[in-house]
């Protein structure tokens, strides 16, 4: 993610126009940092992931022991292993939460973007989205347990209107109950980079569209998603790779029996096994990379921003 | 001299420059080390790791207001305990942990055999953690049973002794045995087995820990209670029956059988009181905040008998002078009786039952502790009624329930194995 919000380097563009001495001293604060804080543990994780443990010591040395009991049965097609099961139900998440967060985030920022004629009131209206941001996720995630449940306000409700005869007992700890979970945390991730490019467009391009008699929906299809484009990138960016790397909401709305890459290595680092978290680890921040680096093929960042 | 020094802070508040000076001077004095009395009064503060289960706010009061000595609670959960131990072990002062963590944490010799010499209560600790026995007689020892690993060779032993010596690695404070609660009001029928725990009746309703290597102990009791295998020691399963053992977790949660896996007390508690699931294993504690709810939950004995576990006090390699002088004086209140009474009012054992016995009402000791009915209301330590007069304690008496010990929480040899198929389960 921070190679893709680094600053341009600008290759393509005109010469750099003060590649001096004092240029590299202003970048040196963020490169320690992001050394310090990134390049470094990173690497650490990967040296880790080589090396061999016993229940309570990590063993400096080589060894693929750790990605080899990862992938461990994979090769057996009949019976899926652990790891692809996992690997599967984090992507199914993955493009569910996507797809609902990119639906409704769109169509919240078009409206803030385009049916709310004064400033003021946009603000407020977005404001209005970050309310439940105050508090903090897992109380979030919590408060729909009394509400889901079997015995919740909602079953109530439906039990009262004698619509179900017992009841639902899918509305909570099942795939359902963390999706919802998810698009309910995470839709502000793809409102806020979607509202912010299109406030960008430039409202002529609208009229045009209208005066060459386009309908309003091949000005949505033509000209704002394309030129929203940036923002459902990055937005896209953000929940996919917090979704990959989700445990706690898939914990706690999936009554801990949905699997996720997460939930694995976190048991494994609460097992000291510490080497086969870093194992997993690397092999999901491969995956992660490779699912942005498709996306931003999708789109030059770069040149957009 | 000491008696100044307040003093001289207080005049020091009206003028700063004097104070300063002073201050200059205390810290001139200080460094020259002659200053003891200053020294003495220093404040001690006992870090104190452990699960929140154990950290009561209470104990730490009482223990402050009778020592002057200040306790800093760190929860964490039981897996993160063992972890800080073994890869943080200056972080704390004082370590509540169980005693089938002691396998992954004795061989790094991070923690410190504990001096009986110094603990007034040492050999009045119950012979059940000494000798493994209750009123004479032998309790199951499968899994890491305590009289297994609480004698250490040494002060800086890395190995468990054989036989008892002066050095304890956990001085124990509470435990219990560990069943099946359920609720009475939604099952409506005599449970006495653990089989039920699987039983298709309860489908969907059902729920098991998802601490590996407790959860698979109770998977373990479902088994021999179906026949399927009787294990020679579930505490330390072989590879083939770790196999078996989650292939009949596995076959159970495809056919719906759980309705949630949960990790923390707190999410036991809201998964019984809320009437998602009305049979689960649980801990005695979570039975009772359940029912201070005024929720009916039984703690309920099953005729296999119970799974153990037992807590303890150990001490840092690190930890030395003042702190470890506080740290032992810690103990030996915990061990004098008012902790004790305190916590056997909480549905746990104590590991010096005499001096609890000396705080306890005689009706409470009657109650809690001989299985006799409450001749009055049993109230917890913050004043909920538990239990109306007339009733009895799950369980019975502390000789019929630790006395019906099947296993204790282990780790096996082969935990990494059994880590691997549970996440295999949690997957499926």
């Amino acid at each position: 993610m921070s190679s893709t919000a680094a600053p341009p380097p600008s290759a393509n563009a005109s010469p750099a126009p003060g590649r001096s001495l004092s240029a590299w001293w202003q970048a040196t604060p963020l490169t320690v940092v992001f050394a310090l804080f990134f390049l470094i543990p990173l690497a650490l994780i990967l040296m880790v992931s080589f090396w061999d443990f016993n229940e309570y010591e990590l063993l400096p040395g080589f060894t693929f022991k750790n990605y080899i009991s990862v992938f461990d049965g994979c090769s057996n097609m009949a019976d899926m292993c652990t790891t692809l099961r996992t690997y599967l139900s984090t992507f199914k998440f993955c493009l569910l939460v996507w797809l609902i967060t990119l639906v409704i985030g769109f169509a919240v920022s078009y409206f803030l973007a385009f049916h709310v004629r004064s400033s003021g009131v946009q603000t407020l209206l977005f404001v209005l989205c970050t309310i439940p941001f105050w508090t903090s996720n897992v109380i979030r995630m919590i408060s729909w347990v009394p509400l889901l449940g079997r015995n919740g306000l909602v079953n109530q409700t439906l039990m009262e209107m004698h619509l179900v005869d017992a009841p639902v007992e899918w509305l909570l700890f099942s795939d359902f109950s963390v999706t919802l979970a998810f698009v309910h945390l995470y839709t502000m991730f793809m409102i806020v980079p979607i509202f912010n490019s299109m406030m960008r467009i430039d409202r002529s391009l609208l009229e045009a569209a209208n005066d060459s008699g386009a309908s309003g929906w091949q000005t949505l299809w033509n000209v704002i998603v394309p030129l929203s484009r940036t923002g459902i990138i990055i937005g896209s960016i953000f929940v996919i790779t917090i979704v990959m790397g989700d445990f706690v909401t898939i914990g706690v709305m999936g009554g801990q029996q949905i699997a996720s890459i997460g939930k694995i290595i976190q048991v494994q680092t609460s097992y000291l096994q510490f080497p086969l978290a870093a194992a997993n680890a690397v092999i999901l921040l491969a995956i992660v990379l490779m699912i942005i680096y498709g996306l931003t093929r999708l789109v030059d960042i770069r040149k957009e921003l | 001299m000491s008696d100044s020094l307040p003093e001289s802070i207080d005049a020091s508040t009206a003028a700063n420059v004097k104070r300063r000076s002073l201050l200059k001077g205390t810290a001139g004095i200080l460094a020259a080390g002659v200053f003891p009395a200053i020294h003495a009064q220093e404040k001690i503060v006992l870090r104190y790791l452990g699960t929140a289960v154990n950290q009561d706010k209470a104990i730490a009061e009482k223990f402050k207001a009778d020592t002057g000595i200040e306790i800093q609670y760190v929860a964490v959960t039981t897996d993160d305990v063992t972890k800080r131990v073994v890869t943080a072990p200056n972080s704390f002062d004082l370590v509540d942990t169980e005693y089938f963590s002691l396998k992954k944490i004795v061989p790094t010799g991070n923690l410190k055999g504990i001096d009986t010499k110094r603990i007034k209560n040492a050999d009045k600790i119950t012979t059940l953690f000494t000798t493994g026995e209750i009123g004479g007689k032998k309790v199951g020892d499968q899994g890491t049973a305590p009289k297994k690993v609480i004698y250490l060779e040494g002060e800086k032993s890395k190995v468990f002794a054989k036989s008892p010596t002066q050095f304890m690695s956990l001085i124990p404070t509470v435990y219990n045995a560990d069943t099946l609660g359920i609720r009475p009001d939604l099952i409506k029928r005599p449970i006495d087995s653990w089989a039920e725990l699987l039983n298709p009746e309860f489908k969907g309703k059902a729920a098991i820990l998802n601490i590996p290597s407790i959860g698979i102990m109770d998977a373990a009791m479902v088994v021999e209670a179906k026949g399927l295998y009787k294990y020679p020691d579930k505490g330390n399963m072989t590879k083939k029956e770790i196999d078996l053992t989650i292939k009949t977790l596995i076959e159970a949660k495809k056919a719906g059988q759980f309705r949630a896996l949960w990790k923390d007390f707190n999410e036991s508690v809201n998964l019984m009181s809320s009437g998602e699931v009305v049979i689960q294993s649980m801990w005695s504690p979570a039975v009772t905040a359940v029912r201070t709810k005024g929720i009916a939950c039984n703690f309920q004995p099953l005729k296999e008998g119970y799974r153990a576990w037992a807590a303890g006090f150990g001490l840092p390699t690190t930890l030395s002078g003042k702190k470890l002088d506080g740290a032992y004086e810690f103990i030996n209140w915990f061990l004098d009786g008012w902790a004790g009474a305190y916590l056997n009012r909480q549905g746990y054992y104590s590991a010096v039952l005499e001096t609890a016995k000396a705080k306890m009402e005689a009706y409470e000791w009657a109650y809690w502790m001989e299985g006799k009915p409450a001749t009055q209301d049993i109230k917890s330590p913050n004043g909920d009624v538990l239990a109306k007069t007339g009733q009895v304690r799950d369980g019975g008496s502390y000789e019929a329930r630790m006395g019906g010990i099947a296993c204790w929480n282990a780790v096996m040899d082969e935990n990494n194995y059994m880590v691997q198929k549970w996440n295999e389960f949690v997957a499926a």
